[in-house]
């Protein structure tokens, strides 16, 4: 078991030190002086700071000196300072870690409470209306975009409820009400798509689980169907849904960028397009490494969990 | 009714296997001669709610290339009354059918222009990205060894970061416009493409037709392109079509936030977030007729998907 939770953990360290290089060459694509102008056009900046700039990405060394101090930093938890505020970009992202690590857990607790049920529901009830209803709603989820959930779901909240999302943040632990005001609804628009997608992976999964022999075992035991279902049939159903998850995680996790920005939260994915707006190119590599990061790890949890549901798996 | 369960269960499994059985020795003893008429005619009387998606964007894709036609007024037109000033923020009305935006401009014109943004973008970057992803997979499948692991984990990099994330900051050293739109969602298309055609490649490469053409002394490009591709073909359609949906969705993400293609030009994502988001309490109309817009036209791609893979590649199910 724990041989193999290292060897994903290598890997996932070898995917990141990819993605370090993927983004850092993605910045330094275009000439280093064409990356000024850009920054030019969008904050009118003094010579002194276009030298500052060049300096900061160190446009004037050799690509791999550049890489290397960059990563040299990196590897001590210095991403650079931002382009424009001249704040550290690692110091921006840890004040809007939290939030966006909020909103991506929730979404996935919100998407999974409705998921596995109403799965379970339409595989046991196959071809009724349960099933037809659950089917149907779950294509709806997979069709409308977050960001038109998002903006329907601001306005008529405002002009019906007259709610409006507080503006600071405060974490769950210090103060749950405000906490679940602020983040309950952008929480469930990010986790619609991931909630559609489960509930059909469930049911499908589930349906090819029913028809297995030991399921007709544990019947012919007399277990009841309560007992078959939930003790037998679903954690071996299970795996294909932890499957679609950590696909489909990376669709949750840019889901935040687009909610944080309708919703006026101050999260990762705020700050990323805020510096996309300027081409602010520090900030955008530490963002990206960031959701990057993210994802890696949740791949990790992935893959430890399959091994948890079927053992058989650790010894490949 | 728990009696029912096992029954219903098994039923439904044989009707799968069957059904697959079914199109795989159609589809085998006409050969080539299946017209497309025929073929459609199959999907009708299997999928109706498929057929009817395909029916649905067939008609947004005649209107998006009649839109010259079809719209009743100039999108980019700032309307004017008798007075001479610009119509403003109308409801829908007999004149202007879904209304006007704040400058005047009719919103049904615009989301007729609006669906060529749509489609073009949607197409190309499918055809581009699901190419590439096809090149790579073929190439990654039909090799094995290390010219595998380093494409996969080329492959694994790219899917690390979040579609729109990596679209963003691509957007950003790219910078706006239609032809960048394209690109970028190509680049996010690819890595997916070309895991599913991998994994195909894999399945077809143990048939025996496969060695047989290699002790034929066919070159490997020839194995590929005449022998493999056209058996990979089939869950390759099946991936192009739900990533247009998917495609759709990421062009209007990024023309809503909007860094996607630059206005004047109408774009459904660009409606709803600029004047849409804009004027949302006074003028919901604006924010909702390109949200219908896209969801519609997303939800056709997404049943038309799911009806294809059910017909084509049983085996992508239960992705």
């Amino acid at each position: 078991m724990w041989t193999y939770i290292a060897r994903r953990l290598l890997m996932g360290v070898m995917v990141l030190w990819f993605v370090s290089i993927l983004i850092f060459s993605l910045v330094r694509i275009l000439p280093g002086d064409a990356i000024l102008m850009q920054l030019d056009q969008a904050a009118a900046p003094t010579p002194e700071v276009l030298a500052r700039a060049r300096q900061e990405l160190g446009l004037d060394r050799p690509l791999l000196t550049q890489y290397r101090i960059w990563m040299g930093g990196v590897l001590q938890g210095d991403l650079g300072r931002s382009l424009m505020s001249r704040r550290p970009v690692t110091q921006e992202l840890m004040k809007r870690i939290s939030l966006t690590c909020h909103l991506a857990v929730m979404s996935m607790a919100i998407a999974l409470l409705i998921a596995l049920p109403i799965g379970i529901l339409a595989a046991v009830k196959q071809d009724t209306a349960a099933d037809y209803v659950g089917r149907f709603v779950a294509v709806l989820g997979l069709s409308l975009p977050d960001f038109w959930l998002a903006t329907v779901a601001i306005t008529f909240l405002a002009i019906w409820f007259g709610w409006m999302p507080p503006m600071g943040f405060a974490p769950i632990w210090t103060d749950p009400g405000r906490n679940l005001s602020q983040l309950l609804i952008p929480a469930a628009i990010i986790g619609a798509r991931l909630a559609a997608v489960s509930m059909r992976m469930t049911r499908s999964s589930l349906l090819e689980v029913l028809r297995q022999d030991y399921i007709r075992t544990a019947r012919a035991k007399g277990h009841r169907e309560r007992a078959v279902i939930l003790g037998h049939a679903f954690k071996n159903a299970l795996i294909p849904v932890v499957t679609v998850v950590g696909q489909q995680f990376s669709v949750l996790l840019g889901g935040t960028v687009i909610v944080e920005f309708i919703f006026l939260q101050p999260g990762v994915g705020s700050l990323l397009l805020d510096a996309v707006q300027l081409r602010d190119y520090t900030v955008i590599q530490g963002a990206v490494l960031f959701f990057a990061a993210v994802i890696v790890f949740v791949n990790l949890l992935v893959d430890v969990s399959y091994a948890w549901l079927d053992p058989r798996i650790r010894y490949r | 009714m728990p009696g029912s369960i096992p029954g219903s269960a098994t039923a439904d499994s044989r009707e799968r296997v069957e059904a697959g059985t079914r199109v795989v020795a159609t589809a085998a003893s006409a050969g080539t001669r299946r017209t497309a008429w025929t073929r459609f005619v199959t999907l009708v009387r299997r999928k109706p709610l498929g057929a009817l998606s395909a029916v649905i964007l067939c008609g947004v894709v005649v209107v998006a290339i009649l839109a010259q036609v079809v719209a009743p007024y100039d999108p980019y037109q700032f309307n004017l009354d008798h007075r001479g000033l610009p119509v403003r923020l109308q409801a829908p009305n007999a004149t202007f059918l879904l209304g006007t935006d704040a400058l005047g401009r009719d919103v049904l014109s615009r989301l007729v222009y609006g669906a060529r943004v749509s489609l073009l973008v949607g197409f190309a970057s499918v055809l581009a990205g699901t190419l590439l992803g096809t090149v790579l997979g073929l190439a990654s499948g039909y090799c094995e060894g290390g010219v595998d692991s380093v494409l996969q984990r080329g492959v694994d990099t790219v899917m690390a970061v979040p579609g729109i994330v990596l679209a963003l900051a691509v957007m950003s050293v790219l910078g706006q416009s239609l032809v960048n739109v394209i690109v970028v969602i190509a680049i996010v298309i690819a890595p997916g493409a070309s895991r599913v055609v991998r994994g195909a490649v894999l399945a077809v490469k143990q048939n025996t037709f496969v060695d047989a053409a290699y002790a034929a002394g066919a070159a490997p490009w020839r194995i590929v392109l005449c022998h493999i591709l056209p058996n990979v073909f089939a869950p390759i359609l099946v991936i192009a079509t739900v990533w247009l949906g998917n495609a759709i969705v990421i062009e209007a993400a990024l023309s809503f936030l909007g860094l996607g293609t630059p206005p004047p030009t109408p774009t459904w994502g660009g409606m709803l977030g600029g004047e849409g988001r804009r004027n949302l309490e006074t003028a919901p109309y604006l924010a909702i007729f390109p949200g219908l817009a896209i969801s519609i036209v997303v939800l056709a791609f997404n049943m038309l998907g799911d009806a294809l893979r059910d017909l084509l590649d049983p085996r992508l199910r239960t992705r």
